[in-house]
């Protein structure tokens, strides 16, 4: 020790004590913080994004631009964020086979690995809304009923009361909500697709997103019941009275008939 | 085989009165009487009207049996077991299986009486005269002379006093009920006029029940508020709301066609009444792109980014805008009540 | 009769125990002669004279059915949190009302059941109503001496419609919530003493606390008393006046043929209604109908795409959504146009039916009794209105469920608005001339099957090669039935001046009438149906047969 206390006034200390110090703070970074990872996520990014830029060029360049700017037939995708990429594409939205009113669903042609190559050349074309990871939008032991107040305060009035879809102005229509998976559903309330409004987390929570989920889930999902028989759509008195005129009158009728009828004679000849 | 043969497709008709025989004669078109009565298998044959018999007695054991299955699927089926059924889905498990046998049981009945009476039953029709409905002149002059007399003794048509005393008295007397039904509801005054807006009121999001600040409103999102103040648990919580609940979105200022409706938002930020002003439905089918409102009751349709005017359907005027800012705290506050009353319009409304 | 002796010598009790009963009644209520006139009373059998049964059943089913309900359901508009079975509304604030509706659907063994049936049978009442209405409509059952009992009918489907919007309007759930605001906007439409009214309706301002119960109280006590009240009074009628019936051999409008009420009528009427209850009950065991709890409870704020009306109120919902939005505001009042229209043109077109007996009489100047029914063929200008009367009806159904038909056939709701706006007053015509063509086409028809025969699809090779098919004659009470009708001619004015050269005053009532006359039975509204010469010298030509 006295050799180091005699050498603590070398001119040279300073710089030695910095660069253990320095060595320590880097060693002691590199050893807590997720860095080596990091560093490998940034290169599997670039290449992502390498990789998405193919694609895009490819599917999605004709419409929107050759760097995301938008054009004529599609929309600017700068600030777009990766949630709507995800949304639009895994849903088989994008890439849109005709202009119309509304791009309508249809089948995914891309991989979820190709979809999140797109997602992320269109995120590194400006920030915007993310895509989520799965703790936020797993509806478990988010409170279902609390969703559907909120469902009905805010999805309803054009998805219908269970979901089903309804109409917009000038042959536009809200889908159906039906076989949509959770983590959709979520991006669709942080995005907002074409005439859809968004719901951002600062105006909906996350928590709020996942209560609408669960609701979904309880009255929409696989295998959720319809205790008083079929539903026919649950699509309100329209396909009721429908069914009460074509079945339940026409089988009264139909007994009717049979009521009157005359009963088959004795042969004659 | 048993060959289906209603009256008019016999091939060879039993001989008439000759009464009609006659008529034959004269006039193909004259009417030939009633045609003999063709017995039917079961009134020929004793096997035929046994089975018949049979297939009743099983339609009214059927019944029974249902009957049975109806009380033991109450006791045994929990209320909230839910089955798959196909095509029905998942069902209760009770409703089906009560509905089902009571639909069978009630349903056996009805075809075992009618099958009854169908086939056991005689089957032979019979006519029956109609008499006119309207009395002959001589009971029509014996009552008028009855009532003739009943006036006379009355003396009402002498003594105008007592008839036209009565005419008032029964004119007046319904009048109370009128005056029982007016505590029904108190008068309207100037209530459809107000909401719970006024100035300072700060913008509730209905989702978080906190305040909103304009930095959360994005532009093509959606929001809905309530004014600061507004309880579930006031009394009049429902009244308040029909009129104050409010509808929240941002459209680029350069995008808003009506200088006063970009004058009444804040910076983009536009709340518009909620309450479709057709008949009063809570419309908010926004169309971010189109910035077009449809009320999914009606399709009145409205366009947010030109003061919310009517573009189609039945709503007769613009959907009415609060005017808005931002308070010292950075939050949305309205500037006043609306300026126009919300909802359905009404005559007084002007 | 207690001197007879051979009754005395009996010994006591020896009557069966029913004929004592009976016996007992007789001396106390008259049951004999009550028995003696209807006991063996003939009514007509055809499928069409079942349809007002159905409705007569669905309303006995719906009574029984409502008063099981209301031994669970709180017409209570307070809120209280859901703490039921129902677990996506468990914690929610809602109405008791609804509550206690969600209650009934999910804790009461059979109360789901019973609110279906309830529901179901109201669908079908209103739907067999409507049916036999027109049924008695297209055959002119209406005409004298029936006319007062058609107004008795259309009232009961007035207020049958009307009875069944505020059951669905008790649960408080959003949907029915959304139809009891629409009533508030329909009645803040009315001029002047609209405002009044709401407040007087909802005991303040809309939604408050009254209306649910206040609705309950109309819905299961005035209306259908008034309505068992018309309904008593339709049966009496129908028994008084003996059912129509169809024109035929051996049927003429002094008798009518048929099965004597006992037993027949007893087993096939009584067996009726258990096929009603049981076809219902099984509806209601296999299909959802108003799924209140999916609603949600209602909240003024809250709305639901596909918010219909039930299907009875479909075409007035079609009447609202059409209706360009036309608002005056004049003197500081304002006309709600756009509401009001709707509000009176919806009675006016239900009332067109309830009035038509007497339209009819008073255009024809038919005031004889009638009991055989009529061919709608033989009366196409009657056909054409009722047809188009239909058409107006359905577009109107159509309008009111727009927004499903723009989903469901991928089409746009404001071309769809546009095409009912436009077919409201172009198919009603359109139709009505289709109808009355058809209807002359028929009577050609009728006319050459009886001229020439009935077409037997067997084709004979004559001798020289021709094909001919032959037509079998008709026998007499095919050509009866085919010639019984009559074919009557419009109403004259008369000539302007009489025999004695005095200008006769013709009103322009007169003018009118004569010329709506005409158009029901003038030129080009029937083919002459064929005579007795035309037949004969066709006969006799083709004596080949």
């Amino acid at each position: 020790m006295k050799k180091l206390s005699a050498r603590r006034r070398h001119p040279l200390a300073a710089l030695v004590v910095l660069l253990v110090a320095l060595t320590a703070i880097g060693g002691l970074y590199a050893a807590l913080a997720p860095a080596p990872k990091a560093q490998a996520d940034d290169s599997s990014q670039s290449l992502a994004i390498e990789e998405g830029k193919k694609l895009y060029t490819v599917g999605c360049s004709s419409c929107h631009g050759t760097s995301g700017q938008g054009g004529s037939d599609g929309p600017s995708l700068v600030g777009v964020g990766s949630a709507a990429v995800d949304f639009q594409v895994g849903t088989g939205r994008m890439p849109a086979q005709q202009p119309g009113a509304q791009v309508p669903r249809k089948k995914v042609i891309y991989t979820q690995k190709q979809i999140d190559q797109l997602a992320a050349y269109i995120a590194s074309l400006g920030p915007g809304p993310v895509t989520p990871t799965e703790e936020q939008y797993d509806p478990a032991g988010a409170n279902a009923a609390r969703g559907g107040e909120l469902f009905r305060t805010n999805c309803a009035q054009c998805h219908n009361y269970q979901g089903k879809g309804g109409a917009l102005t000038n042959g536009k229509y809200a889908p159906t909500l039906e076989g949509v998976s959770n983590k959709h559903l979520y991006e669709a309330m942080l995005t907002g697709p074409q005439n859809m409004p968004s719901f951002p987390d600062a105006t909906m929570p996350e928590e709020n997103k996942r209560e609408i989920i669960a609701y979904l889930d309880a009255v929409n999902g696989e295998g959720a019941p319809s205790p008083g028989g079929m539903s026919l759509g649950s699509l309100g008195p329209v396909t009721e009275g429908l069914f009460g005129w074509i079945f339940g009158l026409g089988a009264l009728i139909a007994c009717a008939i049979w009521l009157a009828a005359h009963t088959t004679k004795a042969k004659k000849s | 085989m048993s060959q289906d043969m209603s009256e008019e497709n016999l091939p060879d008709r039993p001989a008439h009165e000759g009464g009609s025989q006659v008529a034959t004669a004269e006039n193909p078109f004259a009417d030939p009487g009633f045609p003999a009565h063709q017995p039917r298998r079961q009134d020929i044959d004793e096997k035929a009207a046994r089975s018949s018999e049979r297939t009743v007695a099983f339609l009214f054991t059927v019944s029974m049996l249902a009957t049975l299955g109806f009380i033991a699927s109450f006791v045994v089926i929990p209320i909230d077991k839910i089955v798959y059924i196909w095509p029905l889905g998942h069902i209760s498990a009770l409703n089906f299986a009560l509905g089902m046998t009571l639909g069978v049981s009630l349903f056996a009945i009805g075809a075992g009486a009618v099958h009854w009476a169908r086939t056991l039953m005689s089957d032979v029709e019979v006519a029956d005269d109609r008499h006119a409905i309207a009395a002959s002149p001589e009971v029509r002059a014996k009552v008028m002379a009855e009532f003739a007399t009943g006036t006379g003794e009355s003396q009402i048509g002498r003594r105008k006093l007592i008839r036209n005393t009565m005419l008032g008295a029964l004119t007046l007397v319904p009048l109370s009920g009128v005056f029982l039904l007016r505590d029904l509801g108190p008068l309207p005054e100037d209530k459809l006029r107000h909401t719970l807006w006024s100035k300072g009121r700060l913008l509730i999001n209905q989702n978080t029940n906190k305040p909103l600040r304009p930095e959360d409103v994005a532009v093509g999102s959606l929001t809905f508020a309530v004014p600061e103040g507004l309880e579930e648990e006031q009394h009049d919580y429902q009244e308040q709301l029909a009129k104050a609940a409010l509808m929240i979105v941002r459209i680029q200022p350069n995008d808003i066609k009506d200088k006063k409706s970009r004058d009444w938002a804040h910076q983009g930020i536009l709340a518009f009444s909620k309450i479709c002003t057709h008949v009063g439905c809570p419309i908010s089918l926004y169309e971010q792109q189109t910035h077009h409102v449809l009320c999914p009751c009606h399709q009145s349709t409205f366009d947010l980014s030109d003061g919310a005017r009517v573009i189609f359907g039945p709503a007769g005027h613009a959907l009415p805008q609060l005017h808005i800012s931002v308070n010292g705290e950075g939050y949305l506050e309205a500037l006043g009540d609306f300026e126009e009353p919300v909802g359905p319009a009404f005559w007084e409304r002007g | 009769m207690s001197t007879n002796t051979s009754a005395s010598a009996k010994p006591r009790g020896k009557a069966p125990a029913g004929e004592r009963v009976a016996d007992w009644a007789d001396g106390r209520l008259g049951i004999y002669s009550l028995g003696k006139a209807n006991l063996r009373k003939i009514f007509p059998d055809h499928w069409s004279f079942m349809l007002g049964e159905i409705a007569l059943y669905s309303f006995i089913i719906i009574i029984l059915t409502g008063v099981y309900l209301t031994l669970f359901f709180h017409p209570a508009m307070n809120e209280v949190v859901y703490d039921g079975s129902y677990a996506p509304l468990q914690g929610i604030k809602m109405s008791e009302a609804y509550a206690s509706t969600l209650h009934i659907s999910f804790d009461v063994r059979g109360g789901l059941l019973v609110r279906q049936i309830h529901h179901w049978a109201a669908i079908v009442f209103v739907a067999a109503m409507l049916v036999h209405m027109m049924r008695v409509f297209f055959t002119g059952a209406f005409r004298k001496p029936r006319e007062i009992n058609w107004v008795f009918g259309f009232l009961l489907l007035f207020l049958g419609m009307f009875d069944g919007f505020m059951g669905y309007s008790l649960p408080d759930d959003l949907l029915s919530g959304t139809g009891i605001r629409f009533m508030e906007g329909a009645v803040l439409s009315v001029p002047i003493v609209g405002t009044y009214l709401s407040f007087f309706l909802f005991g303040g301002e809309f939604p408050g606390a009254e209306v649910v119960p206040r609705f309950f109280t109309i819905h299961v006590l005035l209306i259908p008393g008034i309505m068992a009240g018309l309904l008593v009074a339709h049966l009496i009628l129908i028994v008084y006046h003996k059912h129509t019936q169809w024109a035929g051999p051996g049927k003429s409008e002094k008798n009518v043929v048929g099965m004597p009420f006992f037993p027949v009528y007893t087993a096939k009427a009584g067996g009726f209604f258990f096929v009603v209850f049981g076809v219902i009950a099984a509806m209601s065991a296999l299909v959802s109908v108003n799924p209140v709890w999916a609603y949600g409870p209602y909240r003024p704020d809250q709305v639901s795409t596909d918010a219909q009306p039930d299907w009875y109120m479909g075409f007035s919902e079609g009447l609202i959504r059409i209706m360009p939005g036309w608002e005056i505001n004049f003197a500081g009042h304002t006309l709600v146009l756009g509401v009001f229209i709707p509000l009176v043109i919806f009675p006016l077109v239900l009332g067109f039916m309830g009035v038509y007996p007497f339209l009819e009489s008073w255009v024809t100047g038919d005031k004889r009794e009638h009991h055989l029914l009529d061919r709608p063929r033989n009366r196409p200008v009657r056909t054409g209105i009722g047809a188009a009367w239909i058409s107006l009806y359905l577009i109107l159904l159509v309008g009111g469920g727009n927004d499903l038909f723009a989903t469901r056939f991928h089409l746009s709701i404001n071309a769809i608005t546009w095409v009912v706006r436009i077919s409201f007053f172009v198919l009603p015509v359109l139709v009505f001339f289709i109808t009355k063509r058809i209807c002359l086409g028929l009577q050609r028809r009728d006319r050459d099957k009886v001229l020439h025969g009935r077409e037997t699809g067997i084709i004979k090779r004559l001798p020289h090669g021709e094909f001919i098919e032959i037509h079998e004659p008709l026998e007499q009470g095919a050509l009866f039935k085919l010639t019984q009708h009559e074919q009557p001619k419009p109403l004259e004015v008369g000539p302007e001046v009489d025999e004695n050269g005095v200008e006769k005053k013709v009103g322009p009532t007169a003018k009118l009438r004569a010329k709506l006359s005409r158009g029901y039975y003038g030129e080009g509204t029937q083919i002459d149906k064929p005579t007795v010469e035309e037949y004969e010298e066709i006969t006799s030509g083709h004596g080949h047969h």
